[in-house]
C-alpha cells in the first residue's frame, strides 16, 4: 500500500466512529449558508479609513507620506531624494510620471539576487492594503513585480491608492480570492525581530525601511 | 509502536518528541536554573500583556475564536477530503505532493529530494515539524548542511542547544551569551562585536545574507494550507522566511496533515487569531502565500510533504483530537504557571507547555510521554487564552486516564495513581472514614519538612514517589467546624 493510501486509510478509520460526518466546509460561514458571527465588513470610508491605515502603519514603524494623484510623482521623488537613493529597481509594469534627476531606474528583467543586493531601493505598487492591521499586500502584478525585488533591497517604497484600502482582514482576504493562486506577500511594517531578550530590533533580512506613499481619492 | 487504539504512533529513535527524563526530574533541574527562570518569567509576562492588549482591541475576538474552533473541527472531520483536494490543487499548479507515514519516511523523502538537486546546503525557515522529525540530523547524516535562518533558531543551532519556547526559542540566552556564541561559531565575524541586540542582529544579517543569495534549496514548514486553492502560507517577522521561500530554485515544504484549512476565506479568521495570540501584534511583519510554481517568480520546483507521524492516532481519539487544532501560537505556555517556572526544556519534546503536554503523548503514545499529562495544575488559564478554544485541561485529564488504563493493561497491575485514587475514593465515600483519615493525616506533620511531605506511608507512598504532598493543617476543617458550631457539617 502506498504511503498516500495508507495515511488516507488511517484517517478514514480514525473518523469511522464519528457517525454523521459534516459537510466539507460545514464549520465555515458560507459552507452551511449561515452568516459569520465575526466582522466581515468595516464601516469606515474616505479619509477616516486612510487615517486608520496611516496610523497603524506608523505605529509599526513604517514611514507614511500622504499625497494626491496629481502630486504622486513629486511625492515619490521627494521620498527617493530624502532617502538618498541613486539606483532604484522598478517592476516592469509600473508607470510613473518620472523620477528626479540623479535617480537611475533599473527595470527588473530577471535581475540576480546579487544585482538586487547592489541597488539602493525598490519602488512598487500594491494589490490591497488593510487599515486595521496596517498591512499592504503585493500579488505579483506587473506594477509590483517578482517577490525578490521587494525583498532583497534595503529600502521599499510602496504606492497605495485609496481604492485599494479595506478596513478589516476578512475584507482583504475576500478581495484577494481572485488572486489566490498568485504569490502573495503581506507586509506590516519593516522586518523585525524580538529574539534577543525580547528587545525589538527593526530590520533583519527584509527591507529595513518601509515607506508607503498613500494616494488619496 | 501502536496505541491501544491500533493506530501507528511516531517511531522511536528519530526526532524530538520524547522526554529523556520524567518531567518531575527535568523540572527540578530547570527550577534550579535562576537565569532560565528569570528570562522565561520576564518573557512570558511581557508577551502575555501584549496579547491581552491586541485581543482587547477587537470587538469580535470571542466570535473569531469560536469560528477558528469550528473551522478546525470541520477540517478534522473531513481531513481525507481536504488533503486530497489540497493535493490536486498543488499538482494542478505545478507542485509535487509526497506522503509520509512517519518521521523516518519524511526524512528519507526530503533528503532524497535535496540530494537529487546536487546541493550540499539548504536554508531553512523556522519550522517546528522539521524539529519534530529530526530533519537536520537526517540531512547531516547524508552530508547535507542545514542552515537555520531565524535569528533565535540560528542562536540555538550555533550554540548546539535546544529551543525553550515555541515563539522565542532562545529566550533562555542572555545577550552576552549570544555574543559569545557568535564570536565562537561565526567565521569572519567582527571580533569587536558588542552585545547590543542591534549589533547582534546585524551580525546575523551579514552572516546569513551570503547564504540566502546563493542558496539553491529552501526548506519550510507551513502555518496553513488551503485545500480549496492549494495555497501554502508561512507567517514570520524577520524576512528570513521570505528569503527561503523566494530565492532558491527548489522549495521543499513539510507540514503535518492537520494544518490544512478547507477554504480560502478561513484565512480571514486565522490571520487575525494567530498574530494577536502569538507575538501580540495586530499583524506579523511578513506573511508569504504561494500556490505550486509561478513561472519567473520564486522557486521553479516545489515539493509538498504531507506528514502523519502519529497524527491519525490523535485523530482517532475523539477527546484528544482537538489537540490537532493547535496553530502553534504559544499563548498557552505564556499563561501557564508550570511553564513559566520550568521553561520549555523540562518538557523534553519540541512541543512544550500545556499544548505540548497533550500533543506529544498523543503522537508518541501516552506510555512514552507518561509524565507530561501530569505537568499541570489544571488551572485552566491555557484554555482561556487558546485562540481556537482547545479544552486543554479536559484533554490532560483524559490522557491521565488513558495512561492509568494502559499501565493496568500492560503491567496487569494498577498504577500509583489508580491505587491512590481508589484509596481516596474508599475513604471519601464515608464521612466517618473521611474524618478519621483527616485526623490521622495530621500525623504527617511530623514527617513534613518545610510544609511538604516527601514520603507518605503505603499505599500512599506510591503517590509521593512522584510528587510532594502538603502537610495537613494542625486542625482539620471538620474539627474546627465542630468546635465553632458544635455539630457535624
Amino acid at each position: 500500500m502506498s504511503a498516500r493510501d495508507e495515511v488516507l486509510a488511517r484517517i478514514r478509520a480514525a473518523l469511522a466512529d464519528d457517525g454523521q460526518v459534516n459537510g466539507h466546509r460545514g464549520g465555515h460561514p458560507g459552507g452551511d449558508g449561515s452568516a459569520p458571527s465575526y466582522r466581515t465588513q468595516g464601516d469606515l470610508t474616505g479619509e477616516t479609513l486612510l487615517d486608520l491605515l496611516a496610523g497603524r502603519l506608523t505605529d509599526y514603524r513604517a514611514v507614511v507620506r500622504r499625497t494626491t494623484e496629481a502630486e504622486l510623482g513629486a511625492a515619490v521623488g521627494a521620498a527617493l531624494e530624502q532617502r538618498g537613493v541613486r539606483r532604484v529597481v522598478l517592476p516592469p509594469g509600473l508607470s510613473l510620471p518620472g523620477l528626479p534627476a540623479g535617480v537611475e531606474a533599473v527595470t527588473d528583467d530577471g535581475l540576480s539576487p546579487q544585482d538586487l543586493d547592489a541597488v539602493d531601493g525598490v519602488l512598487t505598487g500594491a494589490a490591497i492594503a488593510i487599515a486595521e492591521t496596517g498591512t499592504i499586500v503585493l500579488d505579483g502584478s506587473p506594477d509590483q513585480g517578482r517577490r525578490a525585488i521587494s525583498l532583497v533591497p534595503d529600502y521599499h517604497l510602496c504606492i497605495v491608492r485609496a481604492a485599494q484600502v479595506v478596513e478589516q482582514v476578512p475584507e482583504g482576504v475576500a478581495r484577494l480570492a481572485a488572486r489566490a493562486h498568485c504569490p502573495l506577500t503581506w507586509i506590516s511594517g519593516p522586518s523585525a525581530t524580538s529574539d534577543i531578550e525580547l528587545k525589538r530590533v527593526e530590520g533583519v533580512h527584509g527591507p529595513r525601511t518601509l515607506e508607503v506613499v498613500l494616494v488619496g481619492a | 509502536m501502536t496505541t491501544f487504539l491500533g493506530f501507528p504512533t511516531a517511531p522511536k529513535g528519530v526526532g524530538h518528541l520524547r522526554t529523556v527524563q520524567p518531567f518531575p526530574v527535568a523540572a527540578r533541574q530547570a527550577l534550579g536554573d535562576a537565569q532560565l527562570r528569570r528570562n522565561i518569567g520576564a518573557a512570558t509576562a511581557t508577551i502575555q500583556a501584549k496579547r491581552a492588549n491586541v485581543t482587547a482591541e477587537l470587538p469580535d475576538w470571542e466570535a473569531l475564536r469560536s469560528a477558528g474552533q469550528a473551522v478546525k473541527a470541520s477540517a478534522m472531520r473531513s481531513l481525507d477530503r481536504c488533503l486530497v483536494e489540497l493535493e490536486s490543487q498543488v499538482q494542478a499548479r505545478g507542485g509535487t505532493v509526497h506522503w509520509a507515514r512517519d518521521a523516518d519516511e519524511a526524512n528519507r523523502i526530503m533528503t532524497g529530494l535535496v540530494a537529487a538537486t546536487g546541493a550540499r546546503e539548504v536554508v531553512k525557515v523556522k519550522s517546528m515539524v522539521t524539529d519534530e522529525i529530526g530533519l537536520n540530523e537526517a540531512l547531516a547524516a547524508a552530508g547535507i548542511t542545514a542552515h537555520e535562518t531565524d535569528l533565535a533558531e540560528l542562536i540555538i543551532q550555533l550554540g548546539h542547544d535546544r529551543p525553550s519556547h515555541i515563539l522565542v526559542p532562545a529566550i533562555h540566552r542572555n545577550r552576552a551569551e549570544i555574543r559569545e556564541i557568535f564570536l565562537h561559531e561565526m567565521a569572519d565575524v567582527d571580533p569587536a562585536l558588542t552585545d547590543d541586540p542591534h549589533a547582534l542582529a546585524e551580525a546575523a544579517r551579514v552572516y546569513l545574507r551570503r547564504r540566502f543569495l546563493t542558496a539553491r534549496v529552501g526548506i519550510s514548514g507551513a502555518n496553513f494550507a488551503i485545500a480549496e486553492t492549494g495555497t501554502l502560507c508561512v507567517v514570520e517577522s524577520e524576512g528570513n522566511g521570505r528569503m527561503c521561500l523566494t530565492l532558491p530554485d527548489t522549495l521543499i515544504t513539510v507540514m503535518g496533515i492537520e494544518k490544512v484549512l478547507p477554504s480560502w476565506n478561513d484565512l480571514g479568521v486565522f490571520l487575525q487569531l494567530l498574530p494577536r495570540s502569538s507575538t501580540g501584534e495586530r499583524m506579523n511583519p511578513y506573511t508569504s502565500m504561494w500556490t505550486g510554481v509561478t513561472p519567473g517568480d520564486g522557486p521553479q520546483h516545489f515539493h509538498l510533504v504531507l506528514l502523519d507521524n502519529g497524527r491519525t492516532a490523535a485523530l482517532a481519539d475523539q477527546t484528544g483530537r482537538q489537540a490537532l487544532h493547535c496553530i502553534r501560537c504559544s499563548a498557552c505556555m505564556n499563561v501557564c504557571p508550570v511553564y513559566e517556572r520550568t521553561g520549555g526544556h523540562a518538557y523534553g519534546s519540541v512541543y512544550p507547555g500545556p499544548i505540548g503536554a497533550i500533543i506529544s503523548p498523543q503522537l508518541t503514545g501516552v506510555e512514552d510521554n507518561a509524565t507530561l499529562p501530569y505537568a499541570s495544575s489544571l488551572c485552566g488559564a491555557c484554555a482561556d487564552v487558546c485562540p481556537v478554544k482547545i479544552d486543554i485541561p479536559s484533554v490532560l485529564v483524559h490522557l491521565r486516564a488513558r495512561h492509568v488504563e494502559e499501565v493496568r493493561r500492560t503491567h496487569r497491575q494498577p498504577s500509583a495513581e489508580a491505587v491512590g485514587m481508589a484509596a481516596a475514593s474508599w475513604v471519601m465515600a464515608d464521612p466517618r472514614r473521611y474524618s478519621a483519615a483527616l485526623r490521622s493525616a495530621r500525623i504527617g506533620r511530623a514527617l513534613g519538612r518545610g510544609g511538604r511531605i516527601r514520603l507518605l506511608p503505603p499505599p500512599l507512598s506510591r503517590w509521593t514517589s512522584a510528587r510532594d504532598a502538603p502537610v495537613p493543617p494542625a486542625q482539620t476543617f471538620r474539627d474546627w467546624w465542630r468546635d465553632e458550631h458544635g455539630d457535624t457539617p
